[in-house]
């Protein structure tokens, strides 16, 4: 390669995440190929159906020619129109069933992580500075008990809980149907179906960013400038928050970039627990009734969502990390 | 000659298998953890001696829903089969899949750990563009694509967790390995002309079972979850009852909430026996930190 430093890095990375992406798209493109049932078949399930009227159908759909004339002609269409295709059950572009739905998975998710991230580094911070000590042990114990809890059986704890014995939340979907809610009532609704699905979420992350923040203080608290800090004379609280979590935040940065990147497929077992319209419910739904344009359009928004952060961490941690440059990638 | 050096080998393994094991006791999680895997496992064991039935099998329309009872220790579900019997060979589906899974995934993950490690060069890169590209799909949605494609049964959940989740344990096992081929024992069998295979088996491997040991509680704990949320989606092996399946069950025939009895012990196992896993592996991976018996004294 010609180009050198930081900007040859760049083209680097930039071409690798290209040749995953493609890797995503044709990976995707034969794997819902393979699955079992006829699409046409399972949709319109009636034998008045005439063979010219089938055809239409397969054409319609893109089902027509081998399947390398089918690759060919979906990449056409992907990259010269932006064009998903359109979904098998609900009759229209993939694209517009895509869109209604990830608003909701966003808001459930960036919630659910920004309560993690504020619970879970505070509790870290303060179990990772008392290390050994007796609040250490039940906060360590505590977060492994959230992050091993898996998402869906402390939906079912919560819904159980506080949606049918306690009754203070409902149990389920995104705002209460036919109420004619306007404005902020409406959106004092959907902020109440969100807790309980936020909160299957979030539990799992706080047990992640305490297990982080905890082990990360831990291992700056042993090292020489903190020693110094401490030497000079400097408050422990001014030790802690000037010198200790600026350098044990690097981890949880990364974290986060990780957990946002991945979010869009993160919340699959919340949605459906608590039947929350986001695209978690959406690929469920699609899996179930073999609707295949719509998975294989989710599969390539998370999928370039997930490559597009890593490659923005990637090349922000270029510029931040001298030895990367220097050893390449 | 060999074989004595062998028996000294395994010798010198069991020792520190059973020092190892005494530091796990030693630890309060480990314990934890050891108290709870030992409980699932004599239910498991002993599941067709603890008054169970055949938990497929449908009862009589009029117990259909009963809460528990001393007849039905747990009650039963919408098509009357006893829910204590559900419960108790769950234990051995759930059990079975997270070894089976875990053993074929480390499998996997540290074969290919050693060779990119070793190796270097082409094959490093291959593996390791690999081990990327998977880490870049959204893996729970993959995994219910799969098995919508593979089938649904047993052991294609088995082979697609160890098909998916290998690439973990790979790259911690070659970053590992890439320290270990530089270091002087090594160098000194290759030097005496130790072949490729020699190396990696004879020298490099021995040296990362505590490594391995380690990665296969936690994908056992992975691999547990994993079945039990495909079991719950509907995704699971229709003929077999998990627990993942009963609450899957209970879900879609809209009791969840009406049969308490149905969908709490299904759950109180899912997340005891999970827990029992992480609280393991966190014992384990604390004692291999180095330095974890001179700050104890131990």
């Amino acid at each position: 390669m010609a180009l050198k430093g930081y900007w040859g890095f760049v083209v680097r990375k930039i071409t690798a995440s290209l040749i995953i992406l493609f890797a995503i798209i044709s990976s995707t493109f034969v794997i819902f190929r393979m699955m079992p049932g006829d699409p046409v078949q399972l949709m319109f399930n009636d034998p008045r159906l005439s063979r010219q009227d089938m055809e239409l159908l397969y054409e319609r759909f893109g089902l027509t020619g081998s399947m390398w004339e089918q690759f060919v002609a979906y990449l056409r269409q992907l990259l010269l129109h932006g064009d998903l295709g359109m979904s098998f059950m609900q009759q229209r572009p993939v694209m517009d069933v895509l869109v209604s739905r990830i608003p909701q998975t966003v808001l459930l998710m960036v919630v659910a992580i920004i309560v993690a991230l504020l619970i879970g580094i505070s509790l870290g911070t303060i179990a990772g500075w008392r290390t050994g000590s007796r609040f250490d042990t039940a906060v360590i114990t505590g977060a492994l008990t959230m992050y091993g809890i898996p998402t869906f059986c402390m939906g079912i704890i919560l819904l159980l809980v506080f949606g049918v014995y306690l009754k203070v939340f409902p149990i389920g979907g995104y705002s209460s149907p036919v109420s004619g809610l306007t404005g902020f009532a409406y959106l004092l609704d959907v902020a109440r179906h969100l807790v309980l699905p936020a909160l299957a979420v979030t539990l799992w992350y706080i047990g992640a960013y305490i297990l982080i923040t905890r082990n990360s203080i831990h291992d700056v608290l042993d090292q020489d400038y903190i020693v110094l800090a401490r030497a000079k004379g400097l408050k422990e609280s001014t030790v802690i928050r000037k010198h200790g979590l600026r350098n044990a935040l690097l981890p949880v940065t990364t974290a986060t970039g990780l957990y946002l990147a991945h979010a869009l497929g993160g919340a699959v077992q919340a949605e459906v627990v608590f039947a929350w319209p986001g695209l978690g419910l959406l690929m469920y739904e699609s899996i179930i009734r073999r609707d295949y344009p719509v998975l294989q359009g989710a599969f390539l928004v998370m999928g370039i969502v997930i490559i597009v952060a890593n490659l923005l961490v990637d090349l922000v941690y270029g510029l931040l990390d001298p030895r990367i440059k220097v050893g390449g990638g | 000659m060999e074989g004595g050096k062998k028996v000294f080998k395994l010798l010198k393994g069991l020792q520190s298998f059973k020092e190892f094991s005494r530091l796990v006791m030693q630890h309060r999680m480990g314990i934890a953890g050891i108290i709870l895997f030992a409980i699932f496992g004599f239910i498991a064991i002993f599941a067709p001696f603890l008054r169970t039935v055949d938990p497929m099998r449908g009862g009589l329309p009029v117990n259909i829903l009963e809460p528990p009872s001393s007849q039905f220790w747990l009650g039963t579900d919408n098509l009357a089969r006893d829910v204590w019997s559900q419960t108790v060979y769950g234990t051995r589906i759930s059990l079975t899949i997270g070894f089976i899974a875990a053993f074929v995934t480390v499998g996997i993950g540290t074969l290919l750990g050693l060779i990119a490690g070793y190796f270097r060069g082409k094959i490093e890169e291959v593996v390791m563009r690999i081990v990327e590209y998977f880490m870049m799909l959204p893996f729970l949605p993959l995994m219910l694509v799969f098995t919508a494609v593979m089938g649904q049964n047993i052991w294609n959940v088995v082979l697609l967790i160890g098909v998916l989740a290998w690439t973990g344990t790979a790259r911690i096992i070659r970053s590992q390995v890439l320290s270990l081929r530089e270091r002087a024992f090594v160098e000194a069998s290759r030097s005496v002309g130790a072949g490729d295979r020699l190396l990696i088996f004879g020298e490099i491997m021995p040296n990362v079972v505590p490594l391995v040991f380690a990665q296969g509680i936690v994908l056992c704990t992975w691999a547990i979850y994993a079945e039990a949320t495909l079991a719950f989606l509907g995704l699971g092996d229709p003929n077999v009852m998990s627990w993942g399946k009963m609450l899957n069950l209970a879900y879609t025939s809209g009791y969840l909430t009406r049969a308490p009895w149905w969908v709490i012990p299904p759950i109180a196992c899912i997340v005891l026996l999970i827990l029992a896993f992480t609280f393991l592996g966190t014992a384990v991976s604390d004692i291999m930190k180095p330095g974890y018996r001179e700050a104890r004294g131990l």
